[in-house]
């Protein structure tokens, strides 16, 4: 099993945008739940998130020893990152196909991306080359 | 029956007042609510009422307190009208009732403590806003300005500073920028970052007729933080500075064309700002703890003393922009540096110090400005046109170009009478005259 980031963007400023009317918000909700329902019962849930709009974004850096840090995301790109799904997969195929059904479920596309590694660093060491 | 009184309150007095008060109003509110924008709305209804009662009735004793209950009526009205404002309320009277203990004796909500005003200039200059937003909330929520004069001292449209007002009071709520003053760890980056913002208000004042009202509020603002915060030398080093830079306004144009400092009518220096400011600089000698902001007030106090451009301590000058130098290294204090070594040891030392600096400041024109005056100073009349040259492309501002175009015109009348030291001196606004500001350029 790997494990994939399904991250959903969203384009900017969306947030602020009016709240959905209450029916379609309810229909909305009632897609969601059953889609994460069925990635619970296949195993494929790991984890999710709904992240705040990139407005509130802070980028730390460090500037020669100096911690810097710059309002906003990384990069000023039309779209940024608004949440995500981190799921449970035996390959790439299997990832697409969840991204496909998250697709459907919220209407906003979706970037797939395998993650090399998970949990912390100290518990990797081992795998690493050279151990 | 009105109180005689009532008929001197002119709408303008009244708007004064609201400045004044305004930022202490919002701060409180800010913590009786704990969200910015009803804060700010509920203060900006109270001005409606408050327009319309103190013309009539005259100002209260206790303006400050008269705008946080009214704002703070209005805004609970308004809550409780909408369902929305009626769950925030409920919600907030927990959060009040657990943050100020069971005992409502003790709980005086709003009541505007000074402390509030302090929080919210902290929120407003936390770095993980940027440095125009931060700007832009400090003039709307400390400084009283309506969103439009915001948008008029940024050169945009009302509906865009709206709009960049929203954001940053978004990511403060979103991204939970505390409202609190720092730990004393973090105390002095942090205040660093807000004197800062308001050097930034204040320059963006300086040699602009339509933005002017800026540098009041600027100088405004430094001074209730000086009072928030009475041990902090830096805070008082900003006041200092601005009002020492701010005397000398007066004399600093004449019909519109930029003044030297070598040429300023020094009788239409502002003796009463001096006063205070030379006060504040002399405190903050005996206080020993000096600071970018210090010394630079130091700087603008000698400046200040001297009876004549001539008669100026120069070597003081000088060693002050040593000690300048040695806490804030910018080639733009460098820069100054060698412009007053120039004073003292003469032209060929100020070249000298201008050409080593001079690949860090190619793009400021206040370099080529400084290069310029002191290669005519030594007669090279052809290097200092093509510094001038060079330093008119360079120039932002239609004051300091008319002001090269001027030296570049009279370098081409002199041809090769060259007299033993020119009029134009130095760089249109530098001799120790530049805000150290442009260090952040």
């Amino acid at each position: 099993m790997s494990q994939y980031l399904l991250s959903a963007h969203a384009g900017q400023g969306q947030d602020h945008r009016e709240p959905m009317a209450p029916e379609i918000m309810q229909e909305f909700m009632g897609r969601v739940v059953a889609l994460e329902a069925e990635m619970e019962a296949s195993g494929a849930f790991a984890f999710s998130g709904r992240l705040a709009d990139a407005d509130a974004a802070t980028v730390v850096r460090s500037n020669e020893g100096d911690i810097v840090m710059t309002d906003g995301p990384f990069v000023e790109a039309k779209e940024h990152i608004a949440g995500f799904y981190i799921i449970e997969a035996d390959d790439l195929d299997a990832a697409l196909a969840w991204a496909s059904k998250v697709v459907d479920a919220i209407g906003a596309p979706i970037e797939v991306r395998p993650f090399v590694a998970t949990g912390k660093v100290a518990d990797q060491m081992h795998e690493m080359p050279g151990n | 029956m009105a109180p005689p009184a009532a008929t001197h309150w002119r709408a303008t007095d009244v708007e004064h007042v609201f400045r004044e008060v305004s930022g202490q109003a919002v701060a409180t509110l800010v913590r009786v609510f704990g969200d910015i924008t009803l804060a700010e709305d509920a203060v900006q209804d109270a001005f409606v009422v408050a327009t319309d009662r103190w013309q009539r009735d005259g100002i209260p004793p206790n303006p400050a307190g008269w705008i946080v209950t009214t704002a703070r009526n209005r805004a609970i009205d308004d809550l409780r009208r909408s369902a929305r404002g009626r769950e925030l309320h409920a919600q907030l009277g927990v959060v009040a009732r657990t943050s100020h203990g069971p005992d409502a004796a003790d709980w005086e909500e709003d009541v505007p403590m000074s402390d509030d005003q302090l929080r919210l200039v902290f929120t407003c200059c936390h770095p993980a806003l940027r440095t125009e937003n931060q700007v832009a909330l400090t003039l709307r929520l400390l400084g009283g300005l309506s969103v439009d004069e915001v948008a008029r001292s940024f050169l945009v449209s009302e509906s865009a500073m709206a709009k960049r007002l929203v954001r940053a009071k978004y990511k403060i709520k979103a991204a939970k920028i505390p409202y609190r003053v720092p730990a004393e760890a973090d105390l002095p980056e942090r205040l660093r970052s807000v004197l800062s913002v308001l050097y930034l208000i204040y320059n963006t004042g300086v040699d602009d007729a339509e933005r002017a009202a800026l540098r009041s509020d600027a100088i405004r603002l430094a001074r209730a933080l000086v009072e928030l915060m009475p041990d902090e030398p830096e805070a008082a080093g900003l006041l200092a500075l601005m009002l020492l830079s701010e005397s000398r306004v007066p004399a600093r144009t004449a019909g519109g064309a930029l003044v030297l400092l070598r040429d300023q009518d020094r009788t239409k220096w502002d003796r009463t700002m001096i006063a205070e400011g030379h006060a504040i600089v002399r405190a903050c000698i005996r206080r020993d703890q000096p600071g970018p902001f210090q010394l630079q007030a130091a700087i603008q106090a000698v400046h200040c003393e001297a009876g004549s451009f001539e008669a100026t301590d120069w070597s003081q000058i000088v060693s002050l922009y040593e000690h300048l130098f040695s806490v804030m290294p910018t080639p733009v204090v460098a820069l100054n540096r060698a412009i007053a070594i120039g004073e003292v040891e003469g032209p060929g030392a100020a070249l000298t110090a201008l050409d080593a600096i001079a690949p860090d400041l190619d793009n400021y024109h206040l370099m080529h400005a400084a290069r310029g005056a002191t290669l005519r100073w030594l007669g090279q009349q052809d290097a200092a046109l093509a510094a001038y040259e060079r330093a008119a492309e360079l120039a932002v501002t239609e004051i300091d170009q008319r002001f090269l175009a001027q030296q570049i015109k009279e370098l081409a009348e002199d041809g090769a009478l060259m007299p033993h030291r020119p009029g134009g001196s130095t760089g249109p606004s530098t001799a120790t005259d530049a805000p150290e500001s442009a260090a952040n350029q």
